[in-house]
């Protein structure tokens, strides 16, 4: 691929998408978009980047986009959060909630990795849950992913990125060339095409969200509506959520970072407990 | 500089990992079966050993044994890379010792992201 056309690339995905290529991945490029440009019928992907750079074909921006995006999840993606909801945040939620059923909303499901993995801390936890119930509301915009997802079939490659092997001996099977996640898990995750920018009501209420890595998709406007949307639907404390390089400061109010836990933010951090004494 | 010890009977693939693994950081060192890394073990002993299963004279498995019947044979991390994948498999692997476990094909994401399973970066 020209130089240029990979500079171009970059800075568009970078642009809609917040994902930054570094120069030494334009082999990443020339192999996501080779497809699309025979998908296109288009000699070569020299072709898929001119309908972009002089057409500005926006269906075209759309699906290069999606290609350099998709294929960014894995299980427990950045540790981090997986481990501060085992330490903390659901501890926290079970005193609170003394038995019955805690709802987690999984708000850019993308293929299940993320409420898979959520599933398998709460799995973990076992006696530690005091017979509280966990429920998973899993959304995506993306019906092919929630497909992928609902069926809980993996690649080698895809259980290899992030999940450590005690996790795949005990949470899956293997079918042929693919790894399959166990109904009790699937059974914990329930799927639901949805858009961040539609009305949130109808999902009723939460005790946490994870809305990791895909809030760099929006303008800032749109971040805050949806954050400020999101807070409507959170039980006190309100847990949050987002992704490594995502934050609320500077877009809303509605959620604060709780101090010395990065990643997570609550609405009303006064009430979060002595469990979150920095 | 923590090191590394890649066992493997195929040259081309103890230099893919050579260089995955020296762009991680580590010293590595190379054995062409089990035997051999066995005696390098007993030298020297390694922070850590990417370990392939079918090799001729020692197989990964029996040396994995070996090496953990050993005096200070439990301080290395040991990863499996081999293209032993079933359930069966994996499973003895653990049950004999190793601490994660790579199915090949592998590629340096996978490698980096098993070795940052256990701790090695």
């Amino acid at each position: 691929m020209k130089p240029g056309d990979f500079e171009f690339v970059s800075q568009l995905v970078r642009e809609r998408a917040g994902i930054v290529l570094s120069a030494d991945k334009a082999y990443l490029v020339e192999s996501r978009l080779a497809p699309i440009a025979r998908k296109e019928g288009m000699a070569s992907i020299d072709d898929v980047v001119a309908a972009i750079r002089l057409r500005r074909d926006s269906r075209m921006i759309e699906t290069v986009v999606d290609a350099m995006t998709t294929n960014e999840t894995f299980f427990f993606r950045d540790k981090t959060p997986f481990e501060i909801l085992e330490t903390n945040v659901l501890p926290e939620l079970v005193a609170r909630k003394r038995g019955g059923t805690l709802r987690i909303w999984c708000a850019a499901a993308s293929t299940g990795q993320e409420p898979y993995s959520i599933a398998m801390v709460a799995d973990a936890m076992g006696p530690r849950l005091a017979g509280t119930k966990i429920e998973i509301l899993a959304t995506d915009l993306s019906e092919r992913c929630l497909e992928k997802a609902k069926a809980g079939t993996y690649t080698q490659f895809e259980v290899q990125r992030g999940l450590p092997v005690q996790m795949l001996l005990k949470h899956f099977t293997k079918a042929g060339d693919s790894w399959n996640i166990s109904p009790t898990l699937k059974g914990q995750v329930r799927y639901r095409a949805m858009n961040l920018l539609d009305d949130f009501r109808a999902l009723g209420r939460f005790d946490a969200i994870f809305c990791r890595n895909v809030l760099i998709y929006f303008d800032l406007p749109t971040k805050k509506r949806i954050l400020d949307r999101m807070a409507m639907q959170v039980e006190d404390p309100g847990f949050l959520f987002l992704g490594a390089a995502e934050t609320v400061l500077g877009v809303t109010d509605a959620f604060k970072p709780v101090s010395g836990f990065r990643g997570l933010y609550a609405r009303d951090t006064a009430r979060i407990g002595a469990r979150f004494a920095a | 500089m923590k090191t590394c010890l890649v066992v493997d009977d195929s040259r081309v693939i103890r230099k893919v990992a050579r260089r995955i693994l020296e762009d991680l950081s580590f010293a590595v060192d190379e054995a062409e079966d089990g035997a051999q890394a066995l005696a390098q073990c007993r030298t020297t002993m390694p922070d850590a050993i990417l370990l392939d299963w079918n090799m001729p004279v020692m197989n990964g498995i029996d040396f994995l044994r070996a090496l953990r019947a050993d005096p200070g044979g439990q301080k290395p991390v040991v990863v499996f890379c081999t293209t032993e994948n079933d359930i069966t498999s994996i499973a003895e692997a653990i049950q004999s010792g190793a601490n994660e476990y790579i199915m090949k094909p592998f590629d340096s994401e996978i490698v980096q992201s098993k070795f940052a399973e256990v701790g090695l970066c």
